[in-house]
């Protein structure tokens, strides 16, 4: 309906680092980013690199001309603000991470939040989505991934019987092959229907300033 | 080398990368002997071993081996200092040199078919790039193949154009190049411009997304509302103020004379009469004048067709609007088969960054699955099917009874505030009865329904649509009783206008006479407007009835959000201390922001303003104003006074839903203009139409007087029923398809497009 842009970020103020950074971003580099990338904001991956930097500002050089190879490991990225509440932080980073234990590199951190912003198309958030809820990385999404989605979301507030009900009741609703668990033809089929995948989950992750 | 150096000098567009090129030299070197290999291979190969080289590198795009691999990365570190537009002067260099000096040699090998087939590889490498982003590759591969691509392009999109289309054909894609990149620079720049953007993300924060689709909603009512004000500011009222008769002049622009005294008086102007009523922000003010000043604006017709425009252009706007939603949401919201997986897999709030609201968000989460749980364990239960059956009637009914009852209870109140206008001595209260009934209505009546529909216990979604449309109904309700009792008033008023036209003859006679009665050679003195009798110029009557209901409704929103929200919140966090009870867990409380009732009030202002502004064009000015100070009280009401909702409730599909609400509003609110304009004749004394027989007759005149002889035929052809209803029908119908053609394809799309790559 009312596309919001996710320029939040443009007003935040603890990115000096970034725009007076000297040759973090020439022009030309953009052009890359932007066939890569869901943001063509220029001053964007300015301030990207600005919270990436503030992350870790003994690790990240403010320079990054000669490419460097510097990963930033998963326990520094799931404190930001942005992801803090989320009870699959640890999933999201890990999806976009290069090795799978969630340390990533400025390009993966760049297109994490790409691909979670409100302009990537629903396909895309969809096959990231998968690969978020499959918690050990098989390619499907079985009773125990369920479980444990289930279990991060209620805080484990449910008792046994009430999550095995659950867990059976997503299985049958949305298992078309019938082989007892999801895989990503059926976890398509399904969310491709729900109203509110566009708008709520893994829509429209923004950048934020710092709570107050 | 020197070969290089001489095409640098020939070529403009080198001038610039001469320090580039004396950097990397050693990379240069390193390309060249790259570039070098594969023109060589070209260059020797017949057509076999170029198109199986030509696989190969499409190979290596998708699967990258190992040596190509290194060589790639190699670019890719060596090519991220450069940046890509350095590089590609450099290429493009190259390129003219390596074709240069290879022209006369390559000629025959490069045959027509094999131009074609290269042509289609450029366009397969270039449609790679630009769905480059939709891939689910890991950011490595992405950036190597990226590379790979575009070095293809760059490489064999100046060899296309051979012989004497070389030239511009190298100009056409630079233009074409500059021209995205302006696009995209443009799109940059637009979306920069977004108002407010700051503050909807916090509230969004804060309080989840459906609260802040609220906010985008007011944003985007404010952007229309913005353009119509355009609209009518700049052609009909600036023109008429500019280059219009002055006030004073004329009887329709002078305050009469027996209210001349009064009329600075704060509480008369209050109620838009005195000095406001003749002014440019009502409709008796216009002159009808056919043109008016030396630009020979004519602005009547401007009048004419700008109140359509108006309808015109937010219908416009809506459907687009709807559309574009269509487009994204899905199908049917009310689909069941998927419950749990949904309320697995999408009831997260990836929005939220609040440790309040997460709370409050797991909370919620965790309810609901416990109530689905119940309810799928009682679904076998029985129910009593008559009891709930009667009770749902029984609710039904009793709100029947209420709507009629609000409905004569406006109408009552109308009739009685027309036999005060006649009284002298009103009070305040006797003068806006009408509007603090109709406001006081709006209020109750909202917390009485969902209190009945209690009875009916539905499910709460649907309870939600219940409870909306019966909201509806109640505003619908009140604003056509509101405009029957008008009618009332405008068919009285008509009937005294010809008693006032006889009047006003004699007395212009009279005064001519007396003036002239003693000396028949002086001209006689004309009369002071302020004093010739006025007709009662029912237009004006209509639109000060609308610009009064808009800011009553205007104050009693901001004295509701004051006290209801922001008064209890101090009343709560500063007497909690001494009070007998939880102030803050039991009643009264903070208070949750109620997103449907601020939507539908915004909709039905929004209804009044449509219908309103063809007789009083300063309304949307108002309005403009009420929306803008709106978004800034508003957010800070709710960042200050409001929690987030425990329940999280989403109507889903709601967006459509408030969408489709505009556009019945829109529809209603058109009709009663449209029957005023048809069927009611114009007042004699005052606006731009007066003394025609209809308000559309100026559409008649402009076509007889400005155009010339034929078009006035045509469209007396055109204009018969038996073509505009098949017009219209077509109208419908192109909109209703365009909004659902897109649907099916991209699915089908999506799935192809994952299993090709998976």
């Amino acid at each position: 309906m009312f596309t919001s842009s996710t320029c939040s970020l443009l007003r935040d103020q603890n990115t000096v680092l970034g725009v007076t950074g000297t040759t973090f971003c020439p022009e030309q580099f953009m052009n890359q980013y932007f066939q890569l990338f869901f943001y063509c904001l220029f001053l964007l991956v300015y301030r990207l690199h600005g919270r990436y930097h503030e992350m870790a500002p003994n690790v990240v050089p403010m320079d990054y001309t000669k490419d460097p190879d510097v990963k930033l490991p998963m326990q520094l990225i799931i404190n930001m603000p942005e992801l803090k509440e989320n009870p699959f932080k640890e999933r999201i980073v890990a999806s976009f991470s290069e090795d799978g234990e969630g340390s990533l590199s400025f390009n993966d951190f760049v297109d994490m939040f790409s691909v979670l912003s409100e302009m990537a198309p629903r396909e895309l958030k969809a096959i990231y989505a998968f690969k978020i809820y499959d918690f050990n990385t098989d390619n499907f999404i079985c009773k125990a991934d369920l479980e444990k989605t289930l279990n991060k979301l209620t805080r484990e507030e449910l008792t046994d019987e009430e999550i095995t009900l659950v867990c059976e009741k997503v299985i049958e609703e949305a298992d078309m092959d019938g082989d007892g668990k999801l895989g990503f033809a059926d976890f398509e089929n399904m969310i491709s229907k729900a109203p509110d995948f566009l708008r709520y989950s893994l829509g429209n992750q923004v950048y934020q300033q710092k709570p107050f | 080398s020197t070969l290089q150096s001489k095409n640098q000098e020939k070529d403009k567009e080198e001038k610039e990368d001469k320090e580039d090129e004396n950097k990397e030299e050693d990379n240069g070197s390193q390309q060249n002997r790259t570039s070098r290999r594969k023109n060589y291979q070209r260059r020797n190969g017949d057509e076999k071993k170029a198109r199986g080289e030509r696989s190969q590198k499409r190979d290596r795009g998708k699967t990258a081996p190992n040596k190509d691999q290194k060589e790639s990365e190699n670019k890719e570190k060596k090519t991220m200092k450069r940046g890509k537009e350095g590089e590609n002067k450099q290429k493009k260099d190259r390129k003219n040199s390596i074709s240069s000096s290879s022209n006369s040699s390559d000629e025959e090998s490069l045959s027509e078919e094999e131009l074609a087939m290269l042509k289609e590889q450029v366009e397969q490498k270039k449609k790679l790039i630009s769905t480059m982003r939709n891939k689910p590759w890991r950011m490595v591969k992405k950036l190597s193949v990226l590379r790979e691509a575009q070095d293809f392009v760059e490489k064999f999109e100046g060899a296309l154009g051979k012989g004497k289309g070389k030239k511009l054909y190298a100009y056409k894609m630079m233009m074409a190049k500059k021209w995205v990149k302006f696009k995209r620079d443009f799109e940059n720049f637009k979306t920069q411009c977004i108002p407010w953007e700051m503050k909807i993300k916090e509230v969004e924060s804060h309080f989840g997304s459906s609260v802040a689709s609220y906010f985008i909603f007011l944003r985007w009512m404010y952007g229309v509302n913005l353009v119509l004000f355009g609209l009518i500011f700049g052609l009909v009222i600036i023109p008429e103020v500019l280059m219009g008769m002055p006030y004073g002049s004329l009887p329709r622009k002078t305050v009469p004379r027996a209210e001349q005294a009064t009329a600075m008086d704060f509480s008369v102007l209050w109620d838009f009469e005195g000095y406001i009523k003749y002014s440019a922000l009502f409709y008796g003010y216009y002159n009808n004048q056919r043109t008016i000043g030396w630009l020979k604006y004519r602005l009547p017709m401007a009048y004419f067709m700008v109140g359509i425009s108006v309808f015109g252009y937010s219908l416009m706007v809506v459907i687009r609007s709807m559309a574009r939603n269509a487009n994204e949401s899905t199908a049917d919201g009310d689909d069941d088969n998927f419950i749990f997986s949904w309320k697995m897999f999408t009831s997260w709030d990836y929005l939220i960054g609040n440790p309040e609201t997460a709370d409050n968000k797991f909370a919620s989460i965790t309810t609901s699955f416990k109530e689905s749980i119940v309810d799928e364990q009682e679904s076998n239960k029985d129910e009593n099917i008559h009891l709930r059956r009667f009770l749902r009637v029984l609710a039904n009914v009793l709100i029947i009874c209420c709507l009629c009852g609000s409905g004569y209870l406006i109408y009552f109140v109308v009739k009685r505030s027309q036999t005060f206008s006649k009284m002298q001595n009103v009070g305040w209260y006797e003068r806006n009865e009408v509007e603090i009934v109709m406001s006081l209505l709006g209020m109750f009546c909202p917390p009485l329904f969902e209190t009945i529909a209690a009875l009916e216990n539905y499910h709460p979604r649907i309870g939600l649509k219940w409870q909306l449309g019966r909201i509806f109904a109640l505003f619908l309700g009140n604003l056509y009783t509101f405009l029957l009792a008008l009618m009332d008033d405008v068919n009285e008023k008509l009937a005294e206008e010809d008693v006032v036209k006889n009047i006003t003859h004699w007395t212009l006679l009279g005064h001519h006479n007396s003036s002239a009665g003693n000396d028949s050679t002086v001209t006689p003195r004309p009369l002071d407007p302020a004093d010739v009798p006025r007709g009662p110029c029912w237009e004006t009557t209509v639109g000060i009835e609308f610009v009064r209901l808009t800011v009553s409704d205007i104050l009693v929103t901001y004295i509701t959000i004051l006290v209801g929200d922001f008064i209890r919140a101090c009343f709560v966090r500063f007497v909690n201390y001494c009070w007998c009870w939880d102030l803050e867990a039991g009643f009264p409380s903070y208070a949750e922001f109620d997103i449907s009732g601020n939507v539908l009030g915004l909709v039905f202002n929004q209804g009044m303003i449509w219908m309103g502004s063809f007789y009083a064009p300063g309304l949307v000015g108002i309005n403009v104003l009420r929306l803008l100070t709106s978004m800034y009280f508003q957010c800070w009401a709710v960042m200050s006074s409001n929690v987030p909702h425990e329940r999280v409730f989403k109507a889903s599909k709601s967006n459509n839903f408030y969408m489709g609400l505009v556009l019945l509003i829109l529809f209603l609110s058109l009709l009663p203009v449209a029957y005023t304009i048809m069927s009611l004749p114009p007042s004699f004394d005052c606006g731009p139409f007066s003394g025609k027989k209809r308000m559309y007759d100026v559409i008649q005149e402009t076509i007889e007087l400005d155009f010339p002889l034929f078009v006035a035929k045509i469209f007396s052809y055109v204009a018969n029923p038996g073509l505009i209803i098949p017009a219209i029908l077509l109208m419908v119908n192109f909109t209703n398809t365009s909004r659902t053609e897109y649907k099916p394809h991209r699915r089908v799309l999506a799935n192809i497009s994952f299993f090709v790559h998976k």
